[in-house]
């Protein structure tokens, strides 16, 4: 107990909740001086809320210390270059500069953001099983609906960010990433940043969704300002973890690694990178935006100043869009990596994946206004984005045919990371299909705002993300810690996970399409949709449950699970030619290329060297 | 050979399978206006070709795990194949051209739905938190919104306050109105019958409720409605008191938020709130009389309620006759 408050973790948290404090009265005596009113319903004033939250944040950097080397070079002291890491738990909640650490430290906070959000919708999903309000009022139904969405979209970017941060340097023979402290300071960040989300159930929630839109955001409780400075915070985190993944790739690659040898998940991770780091900064800037509306009085988005609500849409949506894609370009990577292992055959037309990973990026930059199509902005605008938005369906096609033929003629076996592919394929497709439908607009003007929208976006995050993250997860476990998750909770956790999920977002598009709003606390009993709910909600339940399995098995595996520390899968690729699990620096000699990555079935043939020494 | 006979075979069985499964489950409401016909065709080509779509994936994926699974006892590779371009070409081609046949549909049903009958019937619709209020060109206002058949109406839409979505799933096209500018909404009803608006973007708390019936009548019974409306709402002013101000306020909308229980609601309650003294934001108290009441009305956000936010309350388009109704008519809620 002792040394987790000793740890950077419990420093961090203890520094921001006193920075936090601090701000506030600060605020508040300047307040009083000024003669404005001291107090308000939540005790502080907002402007002393938003105050107190940004200096929070501020002392959370100092008091854990992950700017502490750049500080010291500053002052023109030398720092080790490598730090040792303590042994067990410890190195955890420390700062640590091991890539893979910081990789595990990522993935675990992406699995207690899922918890997190995912109970917040078990809790509304079980209010609507009936017509009437039961439990919940309606204000607290819509700020764990709206926390909901940020609260998974956080853990989906920090999930992709601790899959790629474990892996990348692995797949590309690197020793880490290029800028360590970078690194940690882009994990470390995230944790203030939920800590201001999760503050904004005490301060009246928001109930705005996690779309914010103004004006109404600019008049919900204070709660709102925590979900845009929460958001703004993390941001951080993937702009610079994604400048830190392209310098890492270009950079650092093993001899003889060009391009178009490199793991077809580095591909993903690259044009996921490209995304965070130019796009991120949008919606920053949107909530940015709103927060000034509120706190200074400038009236960007209030037509009664000459503001435009629909701006903020735009502006909002220039990053919400391309996000998407953030989620599920590294997740339809890893399902490429996969597939070739598991039916034991080359991966079909690599350069045409890789290339795609790029293309959907790419036009996901020109689409973002289709989810705008029934917002009042120019007409003339509506054409236009549903050509771009009907021309993603180009580069993801190429995708699911080339995964097709891998699957063409293979040797295929079923254990459980190979299950979990298949149904993100599966899960993966039907979002897919369910998209062109939203992208001709007329059809669109209907299924727009209605559960049909709903029950298509987790189709495409969950084919995307979250089946390929459990399948990364179950893949990468044996590498991490030289142990192996039991196959049978997996498979458990694979058939009661993928029956419920269908069901529940097959239900959601048919009752959107009769009349069912996305968003209401309470529905129309003479619509007739109970019998739905019901169902609906005891498919939530049992996806809850088998994700319970899951981390189960995880948690036990850590300890208890079977030995492991070859090849399990039989890959070939370089992580897996070498014990698990892998010392800080990785690779103890240095890696060549000297093949293609995934001539499976070809005779003789080799993808990597190691080279004798330095 | 063989392999590729079986799953041209079960593509061909599977895709009406799959279209004809969507079209028996009815996914779609009622038809209800001549939108919806476009809209229905245009989800109906979606839906086609989508459940080719669905077929060519799943087919071959299926077979494949089916034919190519491992077999008891059987070791080794799969067959080494790489690549082949023509055939990346060709399954790139094929669907670059199929987005562009949808792009054409898309933008031509579109245009349908589009389409403005100069002489289109124009009624305002007020959105507020959160209920739907609409003006008659015949000067009433009414908390149904009555439309005749086969008549393009165009709904000229406001919003006091934040952005709401006017939606009526027979109708299947959806609009959102945004403060500070008036939004079109143009529809032909052409089904008699009741259904209901209901608001399709988060609004705030009561987003749910934010819910008023629609009814298409024949011209006859609308003519006939338009007439007692206007009759009715000549009537109540010329009659003025309390009697119609309560009618007025409840056409308002006016309940949304201020509660005649005591509740407290996104406003002050009206209940026990005349003659009393009531505590404002700036820290002063003022007596709940009939002038106050009426700039609280007219200038929302002259006076505030202690624990109330300012700003929140629009102004209403309300006559000074309608004002001194309903201001008499919290008078009388003691």
């Amino acid at each position: 107990m002792r040394k987790l408050f000793a740890s950077a973790l419990a420093r961090g948290v203890l520094w921001q909740l006193a920075g936090w404090l601090t701000g506030a009265l600060v605020i508040t005596g300047i307040r009083m001086v000024m003669g404005l009113k001291p107090l308000d319903t939540f005790f502080f004033t907002e402007p002393a809320w938003v105050f107190g939250a940004f200096i929070g944040v501020l002392s959370f950097i100092a008091g854990s210390g992950i700017v502490g080397d750049w500080f010291k070079w500053a002052k023109g002291q030398q720092t080790p270059e490598h730090r040792e890491d303590p042994d067990g738990w410890e190195k955890y909640v420390g700062i640590s500069l091991d890539h893979k650490v910081i990789g595990i430290q990522y993935a675990v906070t992406s699995l207690v953001l899922l918890v997190v959000g995912g109970s917040f919708a078990l809790i509304f999903r079980t209010e609507l099983a009936q017509p009437g309000l039961q439990f919940l009022t309606l204000q607290w139904y819509n700020t764990l609906m709206s926390l909901h969405g940020i609260v998974m979209i956080i853990g989906i970017l920090v999930g992709v960010a601790g899959v790629m941060n474990y892996l990348v340097p692995l797949l590309i023979g690197a020793q880490d990433m290029a800028f360590p402290r970078l690194n940690a300071f882009s994990f470390w960040i995230v944790v203030p940043a939920v800590i201001l989300l999760l503050s904004s159930l005490a301060l009246g929630g928001f109930d705005t969704g996690w779309t914010g839109y103004p004006p109404l955001s600019a008049r919900a409780p204070v709660g709102m300002q925590m979900f845009f400075l929460g958001v703004f915070t993390a941001g951080w985190s993937s702009i610079l973890g994604g400048l830190n993944l392209i310098a890492t790739t270009l950079r650092m690659r093993a001899k003889g690694m060009t391009a178009f040898r490199m793991p077809i998940l580095v591909w993903g991770a690259m044009a996921t990178s490209l995304i965070t780091l130019t796009a991120t900064q949008l919606i920053g800037l949107a909530f940015q935006l709103v927060m000034f509306q509120r706190l200074l009085g400038m009236g960007f988005f209030d037509p009664a100043k000459g503001g435009n609500p629909i701006l903020f849409q735009h502006l909002f949506w220039f990053y919400s869009h391309p996000a998407v894609y953030v989620f599920v370009l590294p997740g339809l990577g890893v399902i490429s990596e996969l597939l070739p292992v598991f039916v034991r055959k080359p991966l079909y037309g690599y350069r045409w994946i890789a290339m795609s990973s790029l293309g959907i990026a790419l036009v996901g930059f020109l689409v973002w206004a289709h989810h705008m199509f029934a917002s009042g902005m120019n007409q003339y605008l509506q054409v236009p984005f549903m050509y771009s938005t009907l021309l993603v369906a180009v580069p993801t096609g190429v995708k699911f045919f080339s995964w097709l033929a891998t699957i063409w003629k293979g040797k295929i076996d079923f254990p459980t990371p190979m299950l979990f592919v298949l149904g993100g394929i599966v899960v993966f497709l039907i979002g897919g299909l369910s998209g062109p439908p939203n992208a001709t607009v007329a059809t669109d003007l209907h299924l727009t705002d209605t559960y049909f929208i709903v029950g298509h976006f987790h189709d495409t995050i969950f084919g995307g993300y979250v089946f390929p993250f459990f399948a990364a997860i179950y893949f990468w476990f044996p590498k991490a810690t030289g142990r192996r998750m039991n196959e049978r909770l997996g498979k458990l956790h694979f058939w009661i996970m993928t029956p419920a999920f269908l069901t529940l977002t097959l239900l959601m598009m048919r009752i959107g399409m009769l009349g069912m709003r996305r968003r209401i606390a309470d529905y129309d009993p003479a619509l007739g949709f109970e019998g739905y709910h019901i169902v609906m909600t005891i498919a939530g339940c049992l996806i809850a449950f088998s994700v319970l399995i899951f981390l189960v098995n995880l948690v036990r595996s850590v300890r208890h699970g079977e030995k492991a520390e070859g090849n399990v899968w039989n890959s070939r690729s370089p992580e897996w030619q070498v014990p698990s699990p892998l010392p800080s620096h990785n690779y103890e000699n240095p890696i060549e290329v000297i093949g293609e990555p995934y001539d499976y079935g070809v005779a003789g043939s080799q993808y990597i060297k190691f080279s004798k020494g330095h | 050979m063989r392999h590729f006979a079986i799953i041209g075979v079960l593509i061909l069985i599977l895709t009406p399978l799959v279209y004809l499964g969507v079209d028996a489950a009815h996914v779609m409401p009622i038809e209800a206006s001549a939108q919806s016909l476009t809209v229905d065709w245009m989800w109906n080509m979606d839906v086609a070709v989508l459940s080719f779509l669905f077929a060519v994936v799943m087919v071959p994926l299926v077979y494949s795990l089916i034919v190519f699974r491992r077999r008891q006892g059987e070791t080794g590779d799969g067959q080494p194949i790489e690549a082949n371009t023509k055939l990346e070409v060709t399954w790139t081609v094929i669907p670059l051209l199929l987005v562009m046949v949808f792009a054409y549909l898309g933008a031509y049903t579109l245009g349908q739905t589009r389409i403005a009958d100069p002489n289109a019937l124009e009624i305002n619709v007020t959105a507020h938190q959160w209920d739907w209020s609409f003006d008659y060109p015949q000067g009433f206002t009414s908390n149904e919104l009555h439309l005749p058949i086969n008549r393009q109406v165009v709904l000229k839409m406001q919003s006091l306050d934040v952005i709401h979505s006017f939606w009526v799933a027979e109708f299947r096209i959806k609009q959102d109105i945004v403060p500070g500018r008036v939004t079109d909404y143009r529809i032909t009803p052409i089904l008699i019958g009741q259904y209901t608006v209901r608001c399709a973007e988060l609004c705030g708390s009561r987003h749910a409720y934010m819910e008023r019936p629609v009814i298409v009548s024949s011209q006859a019974d609308y003519d006939a409605w338009v007439t007692q409306q206007a009759a009715a709402a000549a009537a109540l002013v010329a009659r003025g008191g309390p009697d119609a101000g309560k009618v007025m306020a409840a056409q308002n909308g006016c309940g949304a938020c201020h509660s005649l229980d005591g509740t407290k609601l996104t406003g002050p309650t009206w209940r026990g709130l005349p003659g009393s003294q009531v505590q404002l934001s700036d820290g002063t108290t003022v007596a709940a009389d009939e002038a106050y009441l009426t700039q609280s009305i007219v200038d929302p956000n002259a006076k505030v309620v202690l624990g109330f936010p300012s700003g929140i309350m629009p102004k209403f388009n309300l006559t000074d006759a309608q004002v001194k109704a309903i201001v008499a008519y919290i008078e009388t809620l003691k």
